[in-house]
């Protein structure tokens, strides 16, 4: 219907009251608050940051916890339908005998979080076990353990080169690393040989170890992994350890899924602390004297009254007053059943400015009708009203967001329905394919109540550009609304009385020649009188837009240059009723692919004996049907969105408007709502 | 050389359909890569983000859709082809031309504007009715060949 009227509130409450004020207004969800404007050198705000921020980590935490006990133990009651649902009103009594409890469900949740990082760090584990085990499996042959140094005479090494060699080649190497120095007596041992890897082992001499290992060094041997175990057993340990780890895993997972049952008080515990989180956040912005506080904001009017009355029966004293004429006065909208949903549409461009009304129901009364023929097929318009109905019936409480829109959907799938079965299309062709193929009755078809657009595209085309002129003319008649309203009558007259002759007569104009009626296929046959009369309104209007239209500009040259620049306009009047042809389209379009997949399906039927037949045609149907309906509907929405911003929006709407944000409840699970 | 009509119309039909199919997978998947980049950050975006991608789809269903109306005007489905002349095979081809180019570029280019529009929502998620504007603002362009081809193909008179 239209903007709700606000009022300005000022609350002054003595400090004792100041909790069970807070939340009555947090729960009742009227007022948004604004106490910037309260300047007082005594008054000062309190300093609550700390409290907020900690609130706002056990509110995280909270839900942490829940999407930890999510992965362990999934929730079974949650339907297919659960993610549309909102906040559910969970009742004064219960949510105070659960604040008592939130220490606990806090812990509860710090519980779980702690264990889940147990199973965090076992899960890092194993794969470093992994590489371990990889590293070792070259020395798996040997038999004393890796960091064995040798005896009281000889010394080891134990280690390994990055390349592929032979016992000889292992000698030749570390013999040509000496070179130039007395060659040590050693051995080696070869331990095991991949391409990428050759172990080994060197025994000399105590004596030796220095000048062996500087040889070493030249050959780039790396050291064994130190280990004081052979390695077999160390292999055995780790392999142990990392049955360890799955175990833990398991045994934390059944840890936590224990605390399943606590899954609806961590949901109260998120809720509780963001709800505490935004009591805090207004609470640092109320200014306060040593044992008052102030709040000022706005609120609508109808409730004004028995808010007053709550608040007063807390000991406060509350002032309603009219907004002052400087005031950015928030913005909230009302519409009436059918209306309501265009509420997202307008919300998703902007909200309405001051001086401008509210255009939802203005719009609804177009968008359904270009919704339906967009989409304009009588089966995909019964499914979005069976899915849409489904939804709003099932689900109760439904975010509010989701419910205007499955409203939407319901609403443009009744029109989606009625153009459907006007233009004769139900799933395409289904009907008469359905007949032919299974049936043999090529004469069964559903016939168009009114016509069928692909035999005869050119006269949709003319009621989707008739369509389009009557909305565009919508949308100029609010302006001269609007103008009127604010007491601009010459404005008025310049801006669109003068555009309504120049337009509306070259409109009838047009339909007077002969080229354009045929070329439209229209049957009108206008008098002579008509073409001349529409002929100099026509030129009236263009005169009154050139010599106005400029009128901004003191000097007559300029005035004059800028008006002709502003009836240049007229182009982009053409170029607004053109792109209503997308009415024309998009709905050949649906038509035109269910008809394709209708016709794969025949074909492909035809192909095979009848039962196979049968099957793959129903699963040709459901596919395509379901594709062409989902990227229709997007098509649909997202253009019918853009005539109404675009096309509509541009004659008469800025928008720019604030909307009203009350002091309220943003929760997720649970609310306690208090009606005013 | 018989049959050079039902040639054209065919190559018109092809374009059509193979062009704007072009044009389309070029857009879905340039937005499909910065909507993955998205969801990797926010698992939670998906439906938004995929709805953004999937704009520039219709630029190859719109393609496909004048492909299958031609070749269904020149008897191609179920049942032999007809014969038709030179001239209105030509005719079928000049008619499908505004889509397949329509559709290649302006696919692209929608590809692109989705893009930066996946970006906006990744952003500001409560935009996403705004973000959904930008990129329907070339698809106009892409209807309006849309348009012109279907009004060319069924313009078409029959047995020139």
């Amino acid at each position: 219907m239209s903007k709700v009227r606000m009022k300005r509130i000022f609350i002054c409450g003595p400090k004792t009251q100041r909790k069970s004020i807070l939340e009555l207004l947090q729960r009742t969800g009227m007022v948004e608050i604004n106490s910037g404007d309260i300047q007082d050198e005594d008054l000062k705000t309190m300093d609550v940051n700390a409290e907020r921020s900690g609130f706002m980590r056990a509110a995280k935490q909270a839900e942490q916890a829940l999407n930890i006990l999510e992965e362990y133990a999934p929730d079974k009651d949650k339907g297919l339908l659960s993610s549309f649902e909102g906040a559910s009103d969970m009742g004064m009594a219960s949510y105070n005998e659960q604040i008592g409890h939130a220490k606990e469900y806090l812990e509860t949740a710090s519980r779980i979080i702690s264990i889940n990082k147990q199973i965090l760090e076992d899960k890092a584990a194993i794969p470093k076990c992994e590489t371990n085990l990889e590293t070792l499996s070259a020395w798996t042959n040997l038999d004393i353990p890796l960091n064995y140094s040798g005896t009281a005479k000889s010394r080891v090494f134990i280690g390994s080169i990055g390349e592929e060699a032979t016992l000889e080649q292992l000698y030749t190497k570390l013999y040509e690393a000496f070179e130039g120095e007395e060659t040590p007596d050693i051995d080696i041992e070869f331990i095991s040989g991949s391409k990428t890897i050759t172990a080994f082992m060197v025994v000399c001499h105590r004596d030796d170890a220095d000048k062996v290992e500087s040889g070493l060094k030249k050959i780039d041997f790396v050291k064994a992994p130190s280990s004081t175990l052979v390695p077999t057993e160390e292999i055995q340990s780790i392999k142990q350890k990392i049955a360890d780890c799955q175990a833990d895993i398991t045994k934390c997972g059944e840890e936590i899924a224990v605390y399943a049952s606590e899954r609806n008080n961590l949901k109260f515990t998120a809720d509780y602390y963001t709800m505490r989180s935004d009591k805090y956040e207004v609470l640092s912005s109320i200014p306060q004297s040593v044992n008052t506080f102030f709040i000022s904001g706005f609120t609508p009017a109808k409730t004004a009254e028995g808010l007053t009355k709550k608040l007063e029966a807390l000991d406060a004293v509350v002032e309603i007053s009219d907004p002052l004429p400087d005031d950015e006065i928030p913005c909230e909208l009302h519409n009436g059943f059918l209306a309501d949903p265009m509420e997202t549409v307008v919300d998703a461009y902007s909200y309405p400015n001051i001086s401008e009304i509210d255009p939802s129901s203005i719009i609804a009364c177009f968008y359904y009708i270009m919704f339906g023929m967009m989409l304009s097929d009588a089966g995909y318009g019964l499914l979005l009203v069976l899915g849409c109905g489904f939804v709003l019936m099932k689900v109760k409480n439904l975010q509010p967001g989701m419910k205007k829109m499955m409203k939407l959907m319901f609403f443009s799938g009744i029109s989606t329905t009625f153009w459907g079965f006007m233009f004769g299309s139900f799933f395409g062709d289904a009907v008469n394919v359905i007949a032919t193929t299974f049936f043999n009755r090529p004469d069964i078809a559903l016939n168009p109540i009114w016509f069928n657009p692909q035999a005869e595209p050119m006269r949709l085309l003319v009621v989707a550009f008739m369509i389009g002129i009557v909305h565009l003319f919508t949308g100029l008649t609010i302006k001269l609304y609007e103008l009127i309203k604010n007491g601009q009558v010459k404005d008025a007259i310049y801006d669109v009385v003068f555009w309504y002759m120049f337009i509306g007569g070259a409109i009838v104009y047009l339909l007077t020649m002969d080229m354009i009626t045929g070329m439209l296929s229209l049957n009108i046959h206008l008098s002579a009188a008509v073409a001349s009369a529409a002929k100099w309104v026509t030129i009236l209007g263009a005169l009154g837009v050139v010599l106005t239209g400029g009128r901004e500009n003191k000097n007559w040259g300029v005035r004059i240059a800028s008006g002709l620049y502003s009836a240049y306009g007229c182009t982009s009047w053409l170029s607004d009723i053109l792109s209503y042809s997308r009415l024309l389209a998009l709905g050949l379009a649906t038509g035109v692919i269910a008809q394709v997949f209708n016709k794969m399906g025949s074909m492909v039927c035809g192909a095979v004996p009848l039962p196979i037949g049968i099957i793959l045609f129903l699963a040709i149907f459901v596919v395509g049907h379901v594709l062409n309906l989902s990227i229709n509907v997007l098509g649909a929405y997202v253009h019918t969105n853009r005539l109404q911003f675009v096309e509509f929006f541009g004659k008469f709407y800025d928008g720019g408007g604030k909307k009203f944000q009350p002091f309220t409840e943003n929760t997720k699970y649970y609310s306690v709502k208090e009606d005013v | 050389m018989a049959n050079l009509g039902l040639f054209f119309a065919v190559l018109g039909a092809a374009l059509s359909a193979g062009l704007a199919g072009c044009g389309s997978a070029i857009g879905v998947g340039v937005a499909g890569r910065s909507a993955s980049g998205v969801v990797t950050q926010e698992p939670s975006m998906f439906s938004k983000v995929l709805i953004l991608q999937l704009l520039p789809g219709t630029q190859g269903i719109y393609g496909l859709l004048i492909a299958f109306i031609t070749l269904a005007n020149i008897g191609m489905l179920g049942g032999g082809a007809e014969q038709i002349s030179l001239l209105s095979g030509l005719m079928y081809f000049a008619a499908c031309l505004p889509m397949a180019l329509g559709g290649l570029i302006s696919g692209i280019a929608q590809g692109r504007c989705s893009v930066a529009a996946i970006g906006l929502v990744a952003k500001r998620p409560d935009q996403f009715g705004k973000a959904m504007i930008f990129p329907a603002m070339v698809e106009t362009y892409a209807i309006l060949a849309l348009l012109i081809s279907i009004l060319s193909i069924f313009g078409i008179p029959a047995g020139i």
